[in-house]
């Protein structure tokens, strides 16, 4: 049996309001909030980025996991905002968590879906008995342009995951759709991302979601109903919702896992954070759904079975808690921890 | 600064400390040579705790950083060890004594077209 | 070892000396220092130098030989030395200089103090070199926070304040006043010192002196050539040197510089004098917290009673034991490696009887020369 032996995440404790987004654009907040469902969103401090967050949800990781660093045999890392365009994430990772030198490695991307990409790649060198654990990573520290739609959501945050056999949740099967397409994209040396509004979404966003989802279901026999929970990549409070219901499944089973409308959406971590916060209340054979999806465009879908070595793992503090654990600030010093304002 | 900034980032990515099984003592930054035993040391590697206690502090308003101000603090490690970080924290709440522990940072970087200086800072406990 | 006694000093005006370079400095203080004791040049023996870092501030090295070549002393070949500990370069250069004489190596030699900042680089970075680079400057512990963290402690445990503190810097300040040659010599009040900005808590602007450009210098000679040159030599009794672990973090305890207590008791041992019988003293206020610790660690009251000294105007010109005459580091302006030689010239001058306007009756001083936070102290005692 292989899957998620072990999981941490990291969010960075500042948080904007949407309200405070609104009132330099002079826009309507309740409005905003009604359409996103996003209430705030979470912002590095200035001396946090990708790499240094990808190291706190790792730590975390590799402390309930119980295991040698020295066990890691390989380590991939997906962001769309890796601290350098040429130089890996994952070695920095590897060297804060001691792992040594023996270990598979690479950078990811793949816009928000780079994070269950690397779960894919970690799954497969398990099962083919290349490595005993393999550390999949997903995170963020997502730049908006000002006075765009996307500023009320692009956030920051990071979940990793120790993949390996004697799992406390099953990765029982995946799936993936893929195909050329352009919603979302964002040209070498732009600082910030372009993309396509609406077409953001039935072409882009619910046919791969959706697709994936039925994708994984026909191809290994399952049913709505074989699924406890169920996250998809949460860009914002509403696609994610819609997704459910146009897969027919209930909305109640998303909740848990919706945490987009207190951080916002981490991209890479996006569809994690919501796994790791179903993680933190689950039960042995409960089953989870997992759909992420990455611009340009594809989607991975997994089903996750939770095993009984859930009951004995350390799961606080969890998601939530440190979703409650924040300050607030201003639109000046989001600026200025953005580095968009510098001396 | 590149070689320089690479030979300690194994002890500055994690508290790598030197241990001298001859005196007993703990030192942080790591050392080749205990000083209190010196050819009759025996120093080993060590990783430290990351947990401590904040022995003095100041909040420095002109300095490196480009941020905001910075907080530095001499801490003591529960192993008994001194050193000195930044502290990320709110000004108002550090106070002489309160637990801290160790985090993953970014500390500078070498212009904008430089390495990223990652290392540890602390944070309340 | 025999006797050796000061009998010539000079020294330039400290400050921000926009006109005068690395070479016009020291070539000004010696010629001075040569006048003072009515040499030609072709006397001297030997030359030190203490010089923090003209690499750094303005791309030189070898920089005893670029001061035995401008001063006309290549001339003769003489050996010429540079020495280095941070801004106890010049304590260091006194002190080579007086083992040269003392062991009959040398009966005449001059020895200065030079430091050019104001022409490259940020003066403050480069002065916290002093410090441990890789592990306190690395973190963003500049010499201002470092000694933020001494005085944030000392007034948790014994309750200084932040007005003792500036306290220090008035003092100081009043005292440059009859100074021609210090930076600042206009007097500031306690509310200017709390009124001005933070540097690093609880150190504001007015704690701490300010890094500038000067020299000095002074010539020592074996005790029968000096009673041959000038009638009124200055004995150096003892100059004592000792070393600390150079970051603060290895300190055994953080209030007290180990160093300073070391190089002072051994000083006072072979001068055979106490505390007590130190009748004007300069000591190392590179912040005002500095020339607190000192007076404890010198032993001129205990720890932890450094406030107290100042806030009853004990270490004012007319109090028990007159500190910084000449206005200190504060006011003088720190010349980083002319620093020590500075504090020399100015206890001369006391004992000589010509510190005109800021006189103090005394037979015997002290001066304090301090490296970094602590890792080096030289303590020279001179009586009459």
């Amino acid at each position: 049996m292989i899957g998620i032996v072990s999981y941490g995440t990291y969010i960075p404790k500042y948080r904007i309001k949407v309200e405070e987004i609104a009132r330099i654009w002079g826009e309507n907040a309740e409005s905003i909030k009604s359409g996103l469902g996003v209430f705030e969103k979470s912002v590095p401090d200035i001396d946090e980025d990708t790499a240094t967050i990808a190291v706190e949800a790792s730590r975390e990781a590799l402390e309930r996991a119980k295991i040698n660093a020295k066990e890691i045999g390989a380590i991939f890392v997906g962001s769309e905002s890796h601290p350098y365009a040429v130089k890996p994430t994952a070695t920095i990772v590897g060297e804060a968590l001691g792992v040594g030198n023996e270990y598979f490695s690479a950078d990811l991307e793949f816009a928000c879906k780079a994070g269950t990409a690397a779960m894919q790649i970690c799954y497969a060198m398990v099962k083919a008995e290349m490595i005993k654990y393999g550390l999949a990573i997903g995170a963020d520290t997502a730049q908006a342009r000002p006075s765009d739609a996307l500023e009320y959501s692009a956030s920051a945050g990071g979940v990793a995951l120790i993949i390996g056999r004697d799992p406390i949740a099953e990765i029982e099967a995946t799936y993936s759709f893929t195909s050329d397409t352009p919603d979302f994209w964002r040209r070498d040396l732009q600082k910030y991302p372009s993309h396509g509004g609406r077409f953001t979404g039935l072409p882009a966003y619910f046919r791969h979601v959706i697709s994936a989802a039925r994708g994984l279901m026909e191809k290994y026999g399952y049913n709505l109903n074989d699924f406890d929970f169920a996250v998809f990549h949460q860009p914002n409070a509403k696609f994610p919702i819609r997704a459910a219901r146009m897969l027919g499944i209930d909305t109640k089973k998303i909740e848990q896992g919706l945490v987009v409308r207190y951080i916002g959406n981490t991209y890479s971590a996006s569809s994690l954070m919501g796994l790791a916060a179903i993680l933190d209340i689950a039960k042995p054979e409960q089953r989870i759904l997992l759909v992420s999806f990455g611009s340009g465009a594809g989607s991975d879908a997994f089903s996750i079975r939770v095993t009984d070595k859930i009951e004995n793992f350390e799961r606080n503090p969890s998601v939530w808690d440190k979703i409650k654990h924040r300050e607030y600030i201003d639109y000046g010093l989001y600026l200025k921890h953005r580095d968009m304002i510098v001396r | 600064m590149v070689p320089r900034f690479w030979r300690k980032i194994k002890y500055r990515y994690n508290l790598i400390g030197s241990y001298c099984e001859n005196c007993g003592n703990y030192f942080y930054p790591p050392r080749n040579l205990c000083p209190v035993c010196r050819r009759k040391g025996k120093i080993k590697e060590v990783p430290l705790s990351g947990t401590g206690r904040v022995l003095s502090y100041t909040v420095v308003h002109q300095g490196e950083n480009e941020g905001k101000p910075y907080i530095i603090a001499l801490i003591e490690l529960d192993e008994g060890v001194r050193l000195i970080s930044q502290l990320v924290c709110n000004p108002e709440d550090v106070e002489i004594g309160m637990r801290v522990k160790s985090v993953f940072r970014k500390y500078g970087e070498d212009g904008k077209e430089g390495i990223i200086y990652y290392g540890t800072k602390f944070v309340p406990i | 070892m025999r006797r050796v006694a000061v009998v010539g000093v000079g020294c330039t005006k400290f400050g921000e000396l926009w006109d005068k370079s690395f070479r016009d400095l020291f070539i000004e203080a010696g010629i001075e220092a040569l006048e003072d004791a009515d040499l030609e040049g072709k006397e001297i023996e030997a030359l030190y130098v203490g010089n923090m870092s003209a690499g750094r501030y303005i791309g030189q090295e070898h920089i005893s030989a670029l001061i035995a070549d401008y001063s006309g002393l290549a001339e003769f070949n003489i050996p010429a030395t540079r020495v280095e500990a941070a801004d106890a370069s010049g304590g260091l250069a006194l002190r080579e200089a007086y083992l040269a004489v003392a062991s009959g190596l040398h009966d005449i030699v001059i020895t200065g103090g030079v430091e050019k900042v104001s022409d490259v680089g940020d003066a403050m970075e480069i002065l916290s070199c002093s410090a441990d680079q890789e592990w306190e400057y690395f973190v963003g512990a500049n010499l201002p926070a470092l000694y933020a963290l001494i005085a944030r402690l000392h007034m948790e445990r014994f309750g200084t304040t932040e007005e003792d503190l500036a306290l220090i810097a008035v003092k100081n300040h009043r005292n440059a006043v009859k100074n021609p040659k210090a930076q600042f010599r206009g007097e500031i009040s306690v509310k200017d010192v709390l009124n001005s900005p933070y540097v690093a808590e609880p150190l504001k602007l007015l704690d701490c002196a300010s890094i500038c450009d000067g020299a000095s210098a002074v010539i020592l000679a074996s005790e029968d050539i000096a009673k041959k040159i000038t009638d009124t030599p200055v004995y150096i009794k003892a100059c004592c040197q000792a070393s600390d672990y150079i970051a603060l973090h290895s300190r055994k305890d953080l209030l007290t510089m180990t160093s300073v207590v070391k190089a002072s008791r051994n000083a006072y041992k072979i001068a055979k004098i106490e505390p007590k019988d130190v009748q004007v003293a300069e000591v190392h206020d590179v912040f005002t917290i500095a020339e607190i610790i000192a007076y404890e660690d010198l032993g001129f009251c205990k720890k932890g009673e450094g406030a107290k000294l100042i806030r009853e105007g004990e270490t004012e010109i007319g109090g028990k034991i007159p500190v910084n005459t000449s206005g200190g580091l504060k006011a003088c302006g720190h010349a980083v490696g002319a620093t020590g030689i500075r504090q020399a010239v100015e206890i001369v001058l006391q004992l000589r009887g010509d510190a005109n306007g800021r006189q103090v009756d005394a037979e015997t001083g002290l001066a304090l020369n301090i490296g970094g936070t602590g890792a080096t102290a030289v303590v020279t005692i001179f009586s009459r």
